[in-house]
């Protein structure tokens, strides 16, 4: 089967209207993980083994499992409970979910990473615990997390095709329908490929320079 | 009521090629990690440069597109594959893209002077990677190859989508034949932390393993 140009210009409108919807669900997805990520740290340092105990162990689980049946859990087994989300939505809270469990080590490793001695000093300069916060710890804290972070926003970027397993209308669905009713796979599945290449690779060239800018997360 | 005995072996059927793939995906993926992370090291730039292709297309793109190809596209070339063995070449060649970096990363953690030390007992190159550098590296390697291992135990749950019956797939056998989502949808939850703990827990075992006899080593 030969390539051919002129079937590309016919489904390129069909891949854009999809890469718009990848790009949408990997921005809300990466702000979900933030937050959710800062939450389940927090309440992971949790003094209280009732809150910290559960909450370390379900980010366990959703660390272990795969996130194609999260997704499918949320889509299929909610409604049965009266939850009945949205494609996109379910798609987007998969994502923030099962990513919100990976940047929470992120935040966790930021904030133990800096040593004890910073904590001492501020209280021997007899700073509160929130000025130790504002004006210690975060800003030491926060740059190296920079680049951890986007690493796993870039890896959210790269597992987005399977919200098409729900139905949400991203590159992949659009790049399979457009498949499925031609029969001609080569041009759809490699459009789709350069697609994520040509945007994966510069986000790994501006991570490695965010690393270099701050740092590296051990 | 539902009979769920039938449904349940249908699961563990599943959860059988779940575990396949898993095996022969990460034998695959430890092959070409070592071959892409020792070529990005090799003296020859031509071998690191197919390398480096090697692992920045496969960590570029994402697994679910790679499998798709594999599957769809690579018959047009003459290359007809089972979803078995797509299956397996996908996963082998996506997480060998990520182990390879692993790899590179553990051999170069090893110290100057450990070379230097074995310049000065005459071992060759060979040698010097057989006996002194890959038994410090692997050490080094292990914790992230378990992480590895674990993301393809996840990433198997992908093939369900060319058809093939593993264990994602025959929950939805088994939601479109009982209408129940719950079930089948928890069951293979709880199926794959099970193993992802199993593969964690074997990652100790072996680590502890490879430490015997390197007690005193810096690492």
């Amino acid at each position: 089967m030969e390539w051919d140009w002129g079937f590309v210009r016919e489904i390129l409108p069909a891949l854009v209207d999809g890469v718009k919807i990848t790009i949408l669900a990997t921005l809300l997805g990466s702000a979900l993980a933030a937050v959710l990520g800062l939450g389940l740290a927090i309440a992971r340092r949790s003094r209280n083994h009732l809150v910290s105990k559960p909450i370390g162990f379900l980010a366990e689980f959703i660390r272990g499992t795969p996130l194609l049946v999260q997704l499918y859990f949320l889509f299929y087994v909610l409604p049965d409970i009266g939850i009945l989300l949205p494609p996109m939505v379910a798609g987007v809270i998969g994502l923030g979910l099962h990513y919100g469990t990976y940047t929470a080590e992120v935040y966790r490793a930021g904030i133990d990473n800096l040593a004890r001695g910073q904590w001492e000093a501020a209280k021997a300069c007899n700073l509160t615990t929130r000025q130790a916060w504002i004006h210690i710890v975060l800003p030491q804290a926060i740059p190296p997390m920079i680049p951890a972070l986007a690493n796993y926003f870039i890896a959210m970027f790269k597992e987005t095709p399977l919200l098409s397993a729900i139905t949400v209308l991203e590159l992949m669905n659009q790049a399979k329908s457009v498949a499925n009713s031609s029969y001609r796979y080569i041009e759809p599945m490699t459009l789709v490929g350069a697609f994520f290449l040509a945007i994966s690779i510069p986000s790994v060239l501006a991570l490695r320079w965010l690393e270099k800018r701050y740092g590296r997360l051990q | 009521m539902i009979d769920w005995s039938g449904y349940i072996g249908l699961i563990l059927q599943g959860a059988v090629v779940t575990i396949e793939l898993t095996l022969m995906g990460s034998v695959l993926a430890l092959v070409f990690a070592f071959l892409a992370g020792l070529g990005r090291l090799s003296r020859f730039g031509v071998v690191r440069a197919i390398a480096t292709v090697y692992i920045e297309f496969f960590r570029g793109t994402s697994i679910f597109v790679q499998l798709f190809w594999v599957y769809f596209v690579l018959p047009f070339a003459g290359f007809e594959l089972t979803p078995l063995q797509a299956g397996v070449l996908a996963l082998g060649l996506n997480v060998g893209a990520y182990a390879a970096e692993v790899v590179r990363g553990g051999i170069q953690a090893i110290g100057k002077e450990q070379y230097e030390a074995c310049t000065a007992l005459n071992l060759n190159r060979w040698q010097r990677m057989r006996h002194v550098i890959l038994p410090q590296a692997l050490l080094i390697m292990l914790p992230t190859f378990g992480n590895n291992a674990i993301e393809l135990l996840k990433a198997t749950s992908v093939v369900s989508l060319i058809s093939l019956a593993d264990m994602t797939f025959q929950a939805n056998v088994v939601r479109a034949q009982t209408g129940s989502t719950a079930v089948p949808f928890i069951t293979i939850l709880v199926l794959y932390f099970i193993m992802a703990q199993a593969i964690a827990f074997g990652m100790r075992l072996l680590e502890r393993r490879l430490s015997r006899g390197l007690d005193g080593v810096r690492l």
